[in-house]
């Protein structure tokens, strides 16, 4: 369990985290988001009692990790966002001198063994790092976190430079540890957090703005209500169509095919559903409603609408109004 | 402790580093050796030992450049700082681990004075006071070179400063030599390496000398630990 109260890194006047709070229960998977430089390294460096804090708490299953370092340490494996290795050593070599450092009690041999299976990493287990790939090295380096099966697992970028399948691979090992461990994970992969994270924690200049579930995060932000309509008529009419009907803010073209059957996103406030006047109204004019969706919000929404405000909506959407 | 000394001393040798300044070592101690002992004929080792310190001068540079510096280049010191061992303990570990490899090259030394005696009967006490000697210095060196070391990412950078820091902690009693201030030249003499390790070269074991050495060394591993513990902090 990780317990961060009011947290702030302050280096000189900049303000590399402001105030956070959160916590991550056990077997929980706590997805940390932002965009670059939003302070997520910054935060789990503290987190590990690798910098300190400016002001505020980081409890690791209730230890303190500035008062009580040795203890609150052996409690965290922690993968920073260059794996920390040493390209002269073997896999072998390294994983053992790990094993030392963290004082490991477990039998070594065969916890060692049990860690290489995991990531698999066997095949490379007498190889010299530097000649290791990316994916190999990133590897190793969640490894080194394992080490010692510490209780909370903090993972700065874990699947950064592999290929899909093994992202897929350390992905569901991720979801596997998230079981008996508490685990953060911080990634700008919006797609990742969504498929392994049971919570996400959204940060931006150095603030959380946002710590809920994924739905709940889409619930919430999902103020007003956008439908897909996909429609055969001539483009000019239905837009002039649809702005009669009451309710509707905004109407734009997404998608123009040939044969005139066109897809329209279509805003509208929240409080009024306009999905049976808008089918009268198609139907009525002798046109062809071929298909109505609501459109959720995805992650991509979430994150960019709480990362960037309202900003970015516009230029989201002043490229596809440019071919009305 | 154990562990990162147990690294260091694999890295020494897994890494050309080690190769080298033994070699550095073994070169110029055998090349001084030969000149003012074996060709001289005489069994008086000191002029090599005296010799020897502007071996030391460039050898232990590259001994530590890499210490502390090529971890923060390579971002492993996350690993070791973010594992349940002390600073303390770090800095000790790669100290111990760096006087090791230069305790195996003063060993050279005692083979030197075995092939003396061989031909003469060498002054034992003045070889072991230049050997004692010799040990401490070093020490006092590397733990300049390792506090250097821990203030720049860039190996180059690190044994540069550290050479000019062991050739001014060398040149002290030239320095004090012409400060016209009497005081101030007291104080800058008393600290002059040379002045403390001359003692040792004649068989002379002083404990203030001893005491100055092992201070020197305790100081800048301290202001090492300083120096990682206020990155942590800043």
């Amino acid at each position: 369990m990780i317990e961060v109260k009011n947290l702030s890194k302050h280096y000189g006047d900049q303000i590399a985290v402001n105030n956070i709070s959160f916590t991550a229960n056990d077997g929980e998977i706590l997805g940390f988001l932002g965009p670059n430089g939003a302070g997520k390294s910054t935060t789990m460096n503290m987190l590990t009692g690798y910098i300190s804090s400016t002001d505020g708490q980081a409890l690791i299953n209730g230890i303190d990790i500035l008062e009580e370092p040795m203890k609150a340490k052996k409690e965290i494996g922690y993968l920073p966002e260059l794996p920390p290795l040493y390209p002269d050593m073997t896999v072998k070599e390294y994983l053992r001198f790990i094993y030392d450092l963290k004082k490991c009690k477990l039998p070594r041999n065969t916890h060692l063994a049990d860690i290489c299976r995991l990531v698999k990493i066997e095949n490379v287990y007498n190889r010299i790092i530097k000649h290791l790939s990316k994916g190999y090295r990133q590897r190793v380096g969640l490894a080194q976190a394992l080490v010692g099966n510490p209780k909370v697992l903090i993972l700065d970028e874990p699947t950064v430079g592999l290929d899909p399948s093994q992202i897929i691979e350390i992905r569901s090992l991720i979801k596997k540890l998230g079981k008996s461990h508490t685990v953060i994970l911080s990634s700008h992969i919006l797609s990742e957090v969504q498929q392994v994270c049971d919570r996400i924690v959204v940060i931006d200049h150095g603030s959380i703005v946002a710590d809920d579930t994924e739905e709940n995060l889409s619930k919430t932000l999902s103020q007003e209500h956008k439908l897909i309509a996909q429609i055969e008529a001539p483009t000019q009419q239905v837009f002039e169509a649809i702005d009669t009907i009451k309710g509707v803010k905004k109407i734009e073209l997404l998608k123009e095919r040939p044969d005139s059957v066109n897809d329209y996103l279509i805003e509208t406030d929240e409080k009024t559903d306009i999905r049976r006047e808008l089918f009268e109204k198609i139907s009525s004019s002798g046109w062809c409603m071929l298909g109505l969706k609501t459109q959720e919000l995805s992650l991509e929404d979430i994150f960019l609408k709480l990362t960037m405000g309202e900003s970015i909506k516009g230029f989201k959407n002043s490229s596809k109004e440019g071919q009305q | 402790m154990g562990a990162i000394f147990r690294r260091e001393l694999l890295a020494y040798f897994t890494t050309p580093i080690g190769y080298i300044f033994l070699a550095l070592f073994y070169a110029g101690s055998g090349l001084f050796f030969n000149l003012t002992a074996l060709r001289a004929g005489s069994a008086d080792m000191t002029s090599m030992f005296t010799l020897m310190i502007y071996v030391l001068l460039v050898a232990i540079p590259i001994l530590t450049m890499r210490t502390i510096s090529e971890e923060k280049n390579q971002k492993t010191d996350q690993c070791l700082l973010t594992s349940p061992v002390s600073l303390w303990g770090l800095v000790m570990g790669k100290f111990l681990a760096a006087f090791l490899i230069y305790i195996l090259a003063v060993a050279m030394m005692l083979v030197y004075a075995i092939v003396v005696s061989a031909f003469a009967k060498p002054d034992w006490l003045v070889i072991i006071g230049n050997i004692v000697g010799f040990m401490l210095l070093g020490a006092a060196f590397i733990s300049i070179g390792i506090f250097v070391s821990s203030l720049t990412e860039n190996q180059i950078v690190s044994a540069i400063i550290s050479f000019a820091a062991m050739l001014m902690c060398y040149l002290l009693s030239s320095i004090a030599a012409l400060v016209p201030v009497q005081w101030l030249s007291d104080v800058i003499s008393g600290l002059s390496f040379v002045d403390r390790y001359t003692g040792f070269t004649l068989g002379l074991f002083d404990l203030s000398n001893v005491l100055f050495f092992i201070s020197a060394c305790a100081v800048f591993l301290f202001l090492t630990v300083r120096v990682l513990e206020k990155r942590r902090w800043s």
